[in-house]
């Protein structure tokens, strides 16, 4: 049975007819990363260091030193990384169950919401709307916000302001109801976070990474391409590294997506 | 009201750059004193603890009395040309490339005669002259006299020009363009006659409100430099390195802290990061470009500041990370100091005490306002200094210091 | 203080086999050659072997790190008595006081005194980048000028307090020229003339071309010895009537505008039982006009200060009414190093000798040579002169 599904799928990739999108922003070090008060810890930028480069620290091979904190650029949310998920079973990324590393996804497009206004916020209306066109989203599912933030870069992207970050992300009852009511795997998003850039004034503070992680579920930020995805339909792969107790990783995100049947 | 567009001339294409030479830099141990005094701007000579007469040149014995008790004690700096010289030929390369040189015979005030260098605005025999010691290109102390009054463009005088790395015509880096210092230093630079300021912004991402008032002041470029990418410093290295010929690294990350903190480490590697890693970044990028133009025209590369805390010198503890940050800096800007030296290229070490901006918020007065910061930055660029401490509480630093560093220790942070 | 008393007089000391190693503007070889080169014309010179020299004397600034000692061993003598000197234009007057001395005691019977520099490209550079701690420290770094500024400083002084002129400087540069060219030693072949001295470039005001010497390689040489072992060999001598030296005079003086000399003169005529007047002809230590006119004045022939008014009354030929410098001096003749202060005393001793050829001074009895030398700050510090008489 395995052997069949799969072998269609190979042969559906090598034909064409699943596509491969790749979600993930390039690792560099200008890329904006979380913005804490200055007193706070902070979480450090992607930085590369050349060890060698053809030259006498190695004569014939290139390569770097890499640094990065756990959340910078396209990453993954484990739930120990929120108060609320301390003290789940499986909680980092190192004990991640492997079968949540893929799954499928619904996304919601919020894209015109979002260019109108940076602080759009997504709600329980916006959900049911969504559903009523697309269907009751399932359980184990990653639903991801659209916003074409990624499309943005380095001050726009960032959006700081004098009050903070001005970003899109969900609303407290509309995260709660995608957890609670929806069972959903995980939630994504396009912006630095997967709360609201004014988030830290809601209550909970953080919504998205309180429910979220205390109830067991994922995030993922800084996710690019969600146009390319269908609303339905798309699979998607997010595998973080295995850092030991690790709270959450820099990863590469795929999604497969089966070409609409012309037949 | 300065003229658009650059006022040095543009190099010819087809020219060598000349290479960097040093003045004959030997010199007795004892004649560091000179040097010690030099470096802070003072006019410090051997005077006798026994019979209480100066002597010149440095020696090991009291010509008066033999005394071997001879510390360098501050003079004043005054006296009478009795003779002078302009020489027009040497067998030295580095005052090949510096005929005619105008020296004279001076009979200080204080008793002994000295050889020194005369400004060209000094009158003859019989003038009465100001005095200064001088760190020259080679690092070493040399004695140099001007004339009492100030007369109008004395900086541009050939011989001053070298003992001093005056910022006028010349293009300057300001490393880090958040710091509070950074636009008073480039408005102060710009009135000394700088003739392009590079002003570097890391996480250009983040707002930047000051930027509007850098772009007002003439001549000013805010430029890409993040000092914890080696990738951005080489950058701009690339970009603009041989454009510098003044670099001000400004780099600070303050963060008051207690040495038990949980975390502690990780604010103390960015600390690390930002300053002495972000220092040796910089000096990496442009320490070999800058150190071979040394020489290179009447506006060549001729200075290296570092903006340090005077708590690089002696911890204090509520800012120890800092503290031991800019204490390491201290240790690389000697090192930065010995290969820049080897292009007549001056590293500038300004002290400060705490300044009166956010981070300090907590520590009482005195305090220094960043503006007497950056005018004190650019005067010490003007006079040719190695150490400029700034503000009361550096002063007071420096001079306990040199008194007892035991007692600061067991003082700081009372 | 010491109560002076009456030096012991140099009754029986001569001077013998004057030798110049003709000078060259440079020279790949060592100032060891040269000082051989010395050293052998004395030997044949005096016609005996050079193991037979039992006191020997050097002066030398290029020998490093060599002194007198490891020279013993390189030319192969066994000498009782040895010296050295570094002393620079002062050392050939002191070399002849310390050796009379030792052969007036039987220390040594005969005393070889040489003096040798070279010469090669970079010598004098490194020679003057390295001539003292005080210079190094306090002089050669304003502009590293060398002598040419440490006594452009003195010679600007002494113009500006007594009024000399640079034709003043100049009109004993002529005249050492003109000596030059009837001596055969001299490396200066041309003539020189007042207007071409005037208008020669700068070399560090108000010194210009041919105010300053030329360094060269060279070697002077004299043998020291009591009369009876000159009839013995059956040498030609000339006696040594008195000598003197003082370093450091006046030192309270803010610019030096006097030498030693003045301290000592008396005694200088007075033991040689003779009067300034009465010199036949004088050798001054001349690395520059203006030290010359000093040792007029600190020497007895004029009154400090007057030396330009002397200057103007004399002339300084070996015709002239106060002949000067026969060979050229310095300035004509070279400075090889040392033996720039070696070369007045064999010019003195060929012209006491009759041997002086086209430089010859007219029936010289009586000549006075004097030494200066060692400007290890802002002045010289070590002053000499003999009075050498004819046989
Ligand atoms: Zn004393």
């Amino acid at each position: 049975m395995s052997g069949y599904i799969l072998g269609a799928l190979a042969a559906a990739l090598a034909h064409g007819s699943v596509r491969v999108v790749d979600l993930t922003l390039t690792l560099s070090p200008d890329f904006p990363t979380i913005v804490m008060p200055p007193e706070l810890g902070q979480s450090a930028p992607f930085r590369m260091e050349r060890i060698s480069h053809y030259d006498v620290k190695g004569p014939a091979w290139y390569w770097n030193n890499i640094s990065f904190g756990e959340h910078t650029g396209t990453h993954f949310d484990a739930p120990i990384h929120w108060f609320t998920g301390r003290d789940l079973p499986l909680n980092s990324v190192d004990t991640l169950p492997p079968a949540d590393m893929i799954g499928p996804a619904c996304v919601i497009d919020c894209s015109k919401q979002a260019d109108e206004d940076a602080d759009f916020l997504l709600g329980i209306d916006h959900i049911l709307a969504w559903e009523q066109v697309h269907g009751r989203i399932p359980q184990r599912s990653w639903v991801l916000l659209r916003t074409d933030w990624s499309k943005k870069s380095g001050a726009a992207y960032a959006n700081l302001q004098s009050d903070g970050a001005h970003t899109p992300g969900p609303e407290v009852e509309g995260i709660r109801f995608l957890v609670e009511e929806r069972g959903i795997l995980g939630f994504g998003t396009e912006t630095i976070g997967t709360d609201a850039g004014q988030a830290g004034h809601f209550s909970p503070p953080y919504p998205a990474h309180h429910y979220l992680h205390g109830n067991g579920r994922y995030g993922l930020q800084c996710l690019a391409n969600l146009d390319l995805l269908p609303p339905t339909g798309a699979l998607i792969f997010a595998a973080p590294l295995k850092i030991q107790n690790g709270s959450g990783s820099p990863l590469r995100v795929l999604a497969l997506v089966q070409e609409r049947s012309t037949g | 009201m300065t003229e658009h567009g650059p006022k040095r001339h543009a190099k010819n294409p087809l020219q060598r750059t000349r290479l960097p030479l040093l003045p004959p830099s030997a010199r007795s141990r004892r004649a560091h004193g000179l040097t010690l005094a030099a470096a802070s701007g003072r006019f410090m000579l051997q005077c006798c603890a026994e019979c209480g007469r100066y002597a010149y040149p440095a020696r090991d014995a009291c010509p008066h009395c033999l005394s071997e008790d001879l510390p360098f004690r501050d003079a004043p700096p005054r006296g009478e040309l009795l003779s002078e010289t302009t020489i027009q030929v040497t067998s030295d390369p580095y005052f090949r490339d510096h005929m005619p040189f105008r020296s004279g015979l001076v009979k200080l005030d204080c008793g002994p005669v000295a050889v020194v260098g005369l400004h060209r605005a000094c009158g003859g025999p019989g003038s009465q002259l100001e005095l200064s010691l001088q760190i020259d290109r080679a690092g070493q102390a040399v004695l140099f006299a001007k004339p009492l009054l100030e007369t109008p463009d004395m900086e541009n005088d050939p011989q001053w020009r070298e003992l001093t790395a005056h910022p006028k015509d010349r293009r300057v880096l300001i490393s880090d363009g958040r710091s509070p210092v950074a636009l008073p230093l480039a408005k102060a630079l710009a009135r000394a006659g700088a003739s392009k300021i590079f002003v570097g912004v890391f996480d250009r991402w983040k707002p930047f409100e000051t930027e509007v008032a850098f772009d007002a002041i003439d001549g000013v470029e805010c430029v890409d430099l993040d000092l914890t990418s080696e990738r951005s410093v080489q950058d701009l290295a690339r970009d603009i390195g041989a454009k510098v010929e003044i670099l001000v690294n400004t780099a600070d990350h303050v963060r008051p802290s207690h040495l038990f903190d949980a975390g502690l480490t990780n604010s103390a590697r960015e600390a690390m990061d930002v300053t002495v890693m972000g220092l040796m970044r910089l000096a990496q990028a442009f320490g070999p470009i800058m150190r071979v133009r040394g020489a290179d025209g009447f506006a060549g590369a001729v200075a290296w500041v570092n903006v340090l805390s005077v708590h690089g010198l002696s911890s204090q503890p509520k800012f120890g990370v800092q503290s031991a940050a800019h204490a390491a800096c201290l240790s690389l800007s000697h090192w930065l100091r010995g290969e820049l030296r080897q292009g007549g290229i001056r590293v500038i070490n300004s002290f400060c005490g705490p300044l009166d901006t956010e981070w300090y918020q907590t520590v009482p007065p005195p305090k220094v306002d960043p503006r007497s910061l950056a005018d004190a930055i650019v005067d010490g660029l003007i006079r040719g200094l190695e150490d400029i401490y700034v503000g009361d509480v550096a002063k007071d630093i420096e001079a306990r210091l040199f008194d007892n560093p035991k007692a600061v220790e067991r003082e700081a942070g009372r | 203080m010491v109560s002076p008393r009456a030096r012991q007089n140099y009754d029986g000391v001569v001077l013998a086999v004057p030798v110049t190693v003709p000078y060259q503007r440079y020279s790949i070889e060592t100032a060891h050659w040269w000082m051989g080169r010395a050293l052998r014309a004395l030997a044949d010179g005096a016609g005996i072997s050079h193991r037979d020299f039992d006191g020997f004397s050097t002066a030398s600034f290029t020998m490093g790190p060599d002194t007198a000692i490891a020279l013993t061993q390189h030319f192969g003598i066994s000498p009782r008595w040895i010296d050295h000197i570094a002393l620079g234009g002062a050392a050939g007057i002191v070399a002849i006081r310390r050796a009379a001395r030792a052969v007036q005691a039987g220390d040594a019977e005969i005393v070889a005194c040489v003096a040798a520099d070279t010469n090669q490209v970079d010598t004098f550079r490194k020679t003057v980048a390295n001539f003292s701690r005080f210079a190094q420290d306090a002089s050669y770094p304003y502009g590293a000028g060398g002598p040419n500024a440490s006594f452009a400083l003195i010679a600007r002084h002494y113009m500006d307090r007594y009024g000399a002129t640079r034709e003043d400087f100049g009109k004993l540069c002529v005249a050492q020229r003109e000596n030059a060219l009837k001596s055969s030693h001299a490396l200066m072949k041309k003539p020189l003339t007042l207007e071409q001295y005037m208008s020669a470039r700068a070399i560090a005001e108000p010194f210009h071309l041919f105010d300053c010497v030329m360094p060269c390689a060279g070697a002077e040489g004299f043998l020291v010895m009591r009369e009876d072992s000159a009839r013995g060999l059956g040498l030609p001598f000339v006696r040594l009537l008195s000598a003197i030296e003082r370093h450091n005079a006046f030192p309270d003086d803010p610019v030096q505008e006097r030498g030693g000399w003045l301290m000592d003169r008396d005694e200088l005529y007075g033991m040689a039982g003779a009067r300034p007047e009465q010199m036949d002809f004088v050798q001054t230590y001349d690395d520059y006009a203006i030290i010359s006119m000093m040792q007029f004045e600190g020497l007895g022939f004029c009154g400090i200060g007057d030396g330009p008014q002397f200057v103007r009354q004399h002339t300084f030929t070996t015709d002239g009414s106060f002949p000067h410098n026969t060979s050229g001096g310095q300035l004509s003749a070279g400075q090889a190093g040392a033996a720039g202060g070696h070369l007045g005393i064999t010019e003195a001793m060929r012209q006491l000798m009759g041997i002086a050829g086209g430089t010859q001074v007219k029936d010289a009895k009586l000549g006075l040579v004097s030494g200066f030398g060692m400007i290890n700050y802002d002045r010289g510090l070590a002053s000499a002169a003999a009075i050498l008489a004819r046989a």
